[in-house]
């Protein structure tokens, strides 16, 4: 098994974006080709604690230019003879095995990336909720028979469990359907928001009963936010509820 | 060196800008929803097995839920 890959059905697929620009957290066995002390190991994984440079490898979806990464953290876990295991939290698209060659050469006697298990993505850890495909195909089939709702929540998540670390803003239900349309937020629709959020920021849309409405990108500040009376504090950018579950109380021809 | 912010470390605080409520009558909450909306705004923490790519790990979900559309939160290299 290697690890934490949230998969979502149907209309939550439309979260995939905020999942790919999730921070991963990975335990990584990485294999010396030399040796090198336990002392030594530790310094250089301390090293790479830092913002790193990254060159895509060969084999890679994308473009092939050298771009930073973040790595929040190198846990080294421990050694045994040429095999170091340790747990990285890092930005989205770090290449791990990329990391581990890089660690090699700084270390002197070169290394390769032997076994990687994502460890999380985003809000989902590999503690708690996670499933493997046979417990999914087995709950799935007990939920068929039984049709007790319960079983569906054992191995399915709402997809606002996938937001959970994205800033949110919540809203009227009045405000909710001209989002629905594609519509900006604007100052009146807000009821309360979380702070941390800025002029830029990806935030989660939400109604009072928590439910997702969209992903949008904030124009203001937490601060700013809670100060406006009118105009657009967010934009809109990817629909997630569908139109029509809340009420439309918008003129039609107002723009 | 401090370490840096980690996203799933940072702590949020909710601040309240209006009080309002929300009308039992529209929506659900997530964890409410009947059965087929429960489906098609649902995400599964999958514990990926080795060897199949997550692009054939998805289509192993579909066919298993059949259901039409799946996505999956990135492939493990990137």
């Amino acid at each position: 098994m290697t690890g934490v890959l949230p998969i979502t059905l149907e209309e939550a697929r439309k979260i995939v974006q905020a999942l790919l620009l999730s921070g991963k957290e990975y335990v990584c066995l990485m294999k010396l080709h030399g040796e090198a002390t336990e002392e030594q190991v530790k310094k250089v994984l301390k090293e790479f604690e830092d913002t790193i440079y990254q060159r895509p490898p060969l084999r890679a979806s994308v473009k092939r230019r050298l771009r930073t990464r973040k790595i929040y953290y190198i846990d080294f876990l421990e050694m045994e003879g040429r095999n170091v295991l340790f747990k990285v939290g890092c930005e989205a698209g770090t290449y791990i095995r990329k990391l581990c060659f890089d660690i090699g050469e700084v270390l002197g006697c070169g290394a390769h990336m032997q076994e990687l298990r994502r460890t999380r993505a985003g809000p989902f850890v590999e503690n708690g909720d996670i499933v493997t495909l046979h417990e999914a195909a087995y709950w799935f089939m007990e939920w068929q028979q039984q049709k007790d709702d319960k079983i569906l929540r054992k191995f399915i998540q709402p997809m606002e469990k996938a937001l959970a670390l994205v800033p949110k803003i919540y809203i009227r239900d009045s405000a909710v359907d001209a989002v629905c349309h594609g519509a900006n937020l604007t100052a009146p629709g807000v009821l309360s928001l979380e702070t941390g959020i800025k002029n830029g920021s990806m935030v989660a849309v939400f109604t009072l009963k928590g439910e997702a409405v969209a992903l949008a990108k904030a124009v203001a500040s937490t601060e700013e936010i809670l100060n406006m009376e009118h105009g657009v504090v967010a934009k809109t950018e990817r629909v997630l509820m569908s139109r029509g579950t809340y009420p439309k109380c918008w003129k039609s021809g107002e723009t | 060196m401090p370490r840096t912010v980690v996203p799933w470390e940072i702590e949020r605080k909710l601040l309240v800008k209006t009080e309002d409520k929300t009308n039992p009558r529209y929506g659900y909450k997530p964890e409410e929803r009947p059965a087929e909306d429960y489906i098609k705004y649902g995400v599964i923490n999958l514990d990926k097995p080795a060897g199949p790519t997550s692009h054939e790990v998805a289509a192993w979900v579909k066919r298993i839920l059949n259901i039409q559309r799946v996505g999956h939160g990135g492939t493990l290299e990137a």
